[in-house]
């Protein structure tokens, strides 16, 4: 589903190019559940996002679903991100002023769907994170883990078929964690292609492929 | 993404920030509302004086002897001063079907005394008609006598400031008046001449243009007063008039005609400039407030970066980012520009109360151009922040809290 191949970044520090990312080659098949782990400053995140399409490589290429997409434009990688990614992060990214559910129908509000059908598909995602009773309250209403379980939600009712969870129990008690990581895995179950970033490594050893990052360069242990 | 989607997210995000969104409605209702009150100024001060001139008649003409523009050519060998303006000249006028009414005048000083007391003063010679022509009001007894023009009658009439002047608190119908060597009896006394930017009558006697000649020893007239039949004839009775005093003085143009629509436009130009000036200080303040839209947009956006972080990663593309910030912005000056409508519609309301005598009215064009220019510049200067929001890099962007 993945291909990378060659995959440098750099980015200018000053007068200092940082290489965040190396020459690295990595495929990842459709219905993968992949953790990525490493120091902090690594180069984890911005692995996950060049495979997100957030970032634009300096060198290398990359294929997703069989095509190229490292010369996209703007306005195109907007479009992949739309239907094909779906993200989670540390800090979930609520917007405050809404409610949990125009936070989960904000993707479907972006891409233009008709409000009948988009209120029924946020109802059945609610219903499905356990959260139908939490619709109507703000983020600054809800705890951690339902605060996630909304991102969550947000992330699949465009129902992509790659999700990219950028440390998503980091900012979770271990409790909340745990739920939170159940309901990404029960998604992989369901065949999403499943990438978590995370320091966690009791986290990191429940995925069926384990790539380390450290200093841009990507490593993979035998399993 | 649909528009009603666009218009709700943009509602929602002013609705978020309210303090915010006061403030912005506030600077662009002023804005918007200075434009109104100010060419609702302008345009009271135009219509006062359109009034005023308009009391005097916008349906008369004024003929003066003597030619206003020079000649070239060599000098005359005879002596060629304008000929006289005569009554006979006037009376020929009245045949003219343009023309309704005319009043030949007469002016000059004289002393002017009765019951002991004695003072200088104007005397007007005229006929009847200078009091529909002039709009007089008679306060006691009556004005000139009609009849021939040409016969000269022992009577006259005052004004009321020289009635008070002359005879004290007393009434003066009936008394007789000394003016110069001549006597006339008091058969009236003027009234309120209303608004009238002209001479004042409250200090004249107006006595019957053939006794005015005898008293000034002339057989010229001062000037004409010419009412036309209405003033869509303005035009033909002026070349009536013209061409009649040509026919009477061999040829020679020698009388200068004055529209009082001529000094109507000049004026009603001139004051219409004005409301366009003050119009233009409105405008400054509209443009204030675009600017000051412009600058809490550029906030906004950094307060947000992170919210346009993640809807990029949802999938919104830079377009998409540009078109909803620049909704907000339009909404905004939308808002404060109805909003400044009202302001501006209830201060020219108020403005009319405390000054029942001019009339506060914003020309017809000054609200939707104000609205207009209003949202017309919430975009302009939305545009800079929404092409700021729609350039910022995702990963930097989501990476703000």
């Amino acid at each position: 589903m993945l291909e990378l191949a060659g995959i440098g970044r750099d980015f200018e520090v000053g007068e200092q190019t940082v290489h965040a990312l190396r020459d690295v080659d990595l495929r990842v098949a459709a219905g993968d559940y992949l953790s990525i782990m490493g120091p902090s400053g690594s180069g984890k995140s911005t692995l996950l996002n060049v495979i997100g399409l957030l970032d634009r490589p300096t060198r290398g290429s990359y294929r997703l679903d069989g095509t190229d997409v490292t010369g996209l434009d703007g306005a195109a990688r907007a479009a992949l991100r739309r239907d094909k990614v779906g993200f989670v992060f540390q800090f979930f990214h609520l917007v405050p002023r809404l409610t949990a559910a125009e936070n989960v129908a904000l993707p479907l509000v972006l891409a233009g769907v008709d409000p009948a059908e988009r209120r029924e598909r946020v109802a059945r995602a609610l219903e499905r994170l356990d959260l139908a009773s939490r619709a109507d309250h703000r983020p600054d209403q809800l705890s951690g883990g339902q605060r996630q379980r909304v991102a969550i939600a947000r992330a699949t009712i465009m129902e992509p078929r790659l999700l990219l969870a950028d440390d998503p129990t980091g900012n979770l008690d271990r409790q909340s964690g745990h739920e939170v990581l159940e309901v990404i895995e029960s998604l992989h179950a369901a065949g999403l292609t499943l990438l978590v970033v995370t320091h966690d490594p009791d986290i990191g050893r429940r995925a069926g492929r384990r790539i380390h990052v450290v200093d841009g360069r990507v490593e993979e242990p035998p399993s | 993404m649909r528009p009603g989607d666009r218009l709700h997210f943009a509602w929602d995000a002013l609705h978020g920030f309210r303090v915010r969104t006061a403030l912005m409605l506030l600077a662009m209702a002023i804005g918007v509302a200075s434009v109104v009150l100010l060419t609702g100024l302008g345009e009271a001060a135009r219509r006062y004086v359109i009034g005023e001139f308009s009391s005097l008649g916008t349906d008369l003409l004024v003929v003066l002897p003597g030619r206003s523009e020079t000649v070239g050519g060599p000098p005359p060998l005879l002596g060629l001063t304008p000929r006289d303006l005569t009554l006979e000249d006037a009376l020929a006028l009245l045949r003219q079907p343009a023309i309704e009414r005319v009043a030949p005048i007469v002016i000059g000083s004289v002393p002017v005394s009765a019951a002991g007391r004695e003072r200088e003063s104007t005397v007007v010679g005229t006929t009847a008609d200078f009091a529909p022509i002039r709009r007089v009001e008679i306060a006691a007894g009556r004005f000139l006598p009609g009849g021939d023009p040409r016969r000269s009658r022992p009577v006259c009439v005052l004004g009321r400031t020289l009635e008070t002047e002359l005879f004290g608190g007393a009434s003066a119908l009936g008394e007789t008046l000394r003016l110069g060597d001549r006597r006339c009896r008091v058969i009236g006394v003027l009234g309120s001449t209303g608004r009238s930017l002209d001479v004042q009558l409250d200090e004249l006697v107006l006595v019957p243009v053939t006794t005015a000649q005898a008293l000034f020893d002339t057989p010229a007239l001062f000037r004409v007063l010419v009412q036309a039949r209405g003033r869509a004839l303005l035009e033909r009775a002026r070349e009536a008039i013209l061409g009649t005093v040509r026919a009477r003085h061999d040829g020679e143009d020698d009388v200068t005609v004055i529209t009082q629509d001529a000094m109507l436009a000049t004026f009603d130009r001139i004051l219409g400039t004005l409301t366009l000036a003050v119009g233009g200080i409105g405008a400054i303040s509209l443009a204030v407030a675009g600017i000051l839209i412009m600058n809490v947009m550029l906030v906004a956006v950094s307060q947000r970066t992170a919210e346009i972080g993640l809807l990029m990663a949802l999938g919104a593309p830079p377009r998409q980012v540009l078109g909803l910030f620049l909704v907000e912005a339009g909404l905004l000056a939308l808002g404060g520009a109805l909003l400044g409508l009202a302001f501006g519609v209830a201060g020219t309301w108020l403005l009319g109360q405390v000054y029942p005598a001019l009339d506060f009215r914003a020309p017809a064009w000054a609200p939707p151009v104000a609205v207009l220019v209003a949202v017309g510049l919430g975009l302009l200067f939305g545009a800079l922040p929404a092409r700021h929001a729609a350039r910022l890099d995702p990963v930097t962007a989501l990476a703000r809290r």
